[in-house]
């Protein structure tokens, strides 16, 4: 029965089973690879980290290949799918809008062009994290003043702001590739811009924690507003909810997740806007049970991508063109469904 | 209760209201007639306090609670969570509904009789229900004041009987000061103590109900003759637009 909100026992045990599946995938995902892993001797190798583990042996090749190759990449996929998954939720919410992700405010493009101008320089490594990050966090910073006239900021205008940004940062990425040189520089910039986190190390590691934890922190502390918020921003002003403050804490705690992302791997589409539709469909849209729902449903959905990426053939395929692959046909049966339904809650 | 002195509102830089002045008791019922578009819904904003006046005072002497028009939510909530987002003012920035907010909605909820709906999804509730739980809603706030805009439109017969009633009893069996906008005077005559009916951006007629709600005023306030109606075998009345101009 569709019109009752399932929320006992069943929605109850949901995130801890969902939870137990995503380390589950995670120890699989360990031994998937070209180099062959068994899972016990993954465990052993894991647990031979926590604790001392005298009698065990195991392969030294494997514990390379474990710890300094599929480790960080699976950690990244998991945090990546974890912090796009909710920023996604968390704007469709304050968008009061479906069809939203986090490349509508315009951060995605903004940390694109950051990272494209890093690598046309020559700079690599934190270098490349830092441009990209501060270009994805002044991408909001231009979006808000372009979409605050006298003091008032509407959400169609902010996403109308967010569009002409992304369209600005897309032509100067354009005009980067153009001046890039065609046989290093311009491979790198389109291979990057793809999507990919095959290079991944823990310092990448350490900063998608620094930006995606807190971020998400904040967020989820903010669920009873972005709920307030998703009834429209004068009726959540009536019901006494600090409109302004909820909408830019989301903003900024959004794009510092986006940027992160674009930052350590580039630009990975689509797992923003259709995650959040997973986790509706299962608990409802109450944002305090749906969001940690959306969280682990995107951080399996990502690893299980990124096990795509790097096992379907003999060379990798970019995490951006399989997340696009697989999200396009979703949106289009989520926009069919939608509109069955009679429309998304414009106004 | 209520205390409009002067009022002058503009949105979007048009004057919408000029010199709107009208007081309320507390434990009155104030029915608000005028044409679409007259500013009837700028007065309510003004009055909740999410549209600020260009000049004039408006005191309020509560916490008002505010039922906007039937809409939509774009998402599958319960009509429990939506009821529960009428705490807000009592839930903290980074607070979500504790035991005493879920405690207090479901005494709304068994007082109203619509406890049997509380895990329905709001959107595939019918207009009449979802209005109860917008209802529901303003009122888990602690109110001391309901102000609805249309509460009855788009409601069948049998939906605007159970809105009108419950607005009745809320003001005469808990003391809630009301404020609703209305196109049937019908409403107005029925539970309504004080009538402000507005013709225009500067023209108003505020008073007791008997007084301001008669067929020349309501004439001159929808352009089209509007007569007095029996109900035949009582003496209740109300008033109905002729709408054929050659009867």
């Amino acid at each position: 029965m569709s019109g009752v909100t399932r929320r006992s026992g069943a929605s109850a045990l949901l995130l801890p089973i969902l939870s137990c599946a995503l380390v589950l995938a995670m120890l699989v995902s360990v031994t998937i690879g070209r180099f062959d892993i068994r899972l016990a001797d993954v465990v052993t190798i894991l647990s031979s980290k926590l604790i001392s583990m005298p009698s065990a042996t195991w392969d030294g090749m494997a514990e390379t290949v474990v710890m300094q190759v599929r480790l960080p990449r699976i950690f990244a996929a998991v945090l990546m799918g974890f912090g796009l998954s909710i920023s996604g939720a968390a704007l469709q919410g304050l968008f009061r809008n479906p069809l939203v992700d986090p490349g509508v405010i315009g951060v995605t493009a903004g940390a694109g062009f950051g990272g494209t101008l890093a690598i046309l320089l020559g700079i690599g490594g934190y270098g490349l994290l830092v441009i990209a990050f501060g270009f994805g966090i002044a991408s909001v910073v231009f979006v808000k003043f372009l979409a605050s006239v006298g003091g008032r900021t509407s959400m169609l205008t902010l996403v109308l702001a967010g569009v002409v940004i992304s369209a600005f940062f897309g032509a100067a990425i354009s005009i980067a590739k153009l001046l890039a040189d065609p046989f290093q520089k311009l491979p790198a910039i389109t291979y990057w811009l793809m999507g990919s986190i095959a290079s991944v190390g823990y310092a990448d590691l350490i900063l998608l924690c620094v930006a995606i934890l807190p971020a998400t922190i904040i967020i989820y502390m903010l669920r009873f507003q972005i709920n307030l918020m998703s009834l429209g921003e004068e009726r959540a002003q009536a019901l006494g909810a600090p409109v302004a403050t909820v909408r830019w804490t989301v903003l900024l705690a959004t794009a510092m997740i986006s940027a992160g992302v674009v930052a350590t791997s580039g630009i990975i589409g689509w797992v923003g806007l259709v995650m959040p539709h997973v986790a509706r469909a299962m608990v409802g849209a109450n944002h305090g049970r749906m969001m940690p729902v959306c969280g682990v449903l995107g951080a399996i959905y990502l690893l299980l991508v990124d096990n795509l990426a790097r096992t379907a053939t003999t060379a990798e395929i970019p995490l951006g063109i399989i997340t696009a692959l697989i999200g396009v046909p979703v949106f289009a049966v989520i926009l069919r469904k939608l509109q069955a339904g009679g429309g998304w809650g414009g106004d | 209760m209520i205390e409009v002195q002067d009022l002058v509102v503009s949105r979007g830089g048009n004057t919408i209201l000029d010199g709107c002045s009208f007081a309320l008791q507390k434990g009155g019922i104030l029915a608000v007639l005028g044409r679409n578009g007259i500013g009837k819904t700028s007065l309510l904003a003004t009055l909740v306090g999410t549209v600020a006046p260009d000049r004039g005072t408006c005191r309020i002497g509560g916490r008002p609670g505010y039922v906007p028009q039937l809409f939509n939510v774009p998402f599958s909530y319960s009509v429990l969570d939506i009821a529960l987002m009428g705490r807000a003012a009592r839930i903290g920035l980074f607070g979500s509904p504790g035991k005493q907010d879920y405690e207090a909605v479901r005494r709304l909820f068994a007082l109203m009789k619509i406890s049997d709906l509380e895990d329905q999804t709001f959107n595939t509730l019918s207009g009449g229900q979802r209005q109860l739980v917008m209802i529901a809603q303003a009122l888990a706030s602690e109110c001391d004041l309901l102000i609805l805009d249309e509460p009855c439109s788009a409601l069948d017969y049998k939906n605007q009987s159970v809105v009108i009633d419950l607005l009745y009893s809320l003001c005469h069996d808990h003391g809630i000061t009301i404020v609703f906008t209305t196109h049937m005077p019908q409403h107005a005559i029925e539970i309504a103590t004080d009538a402000l009916l507005i013709n225009g951006k500067a023209a108003f007629i505020h008073g007791p109900v008997d007084a301001v709600v008669t067929s020349d005023n309501l004439s001159a306030l929808y352009d089209v003759r509007i007569a007095q109606a029996n109900f035949v075998g009582s003496d209740y009345f109300t008033y109905m637009p002729v709408l054929r101009q050659d009867r």
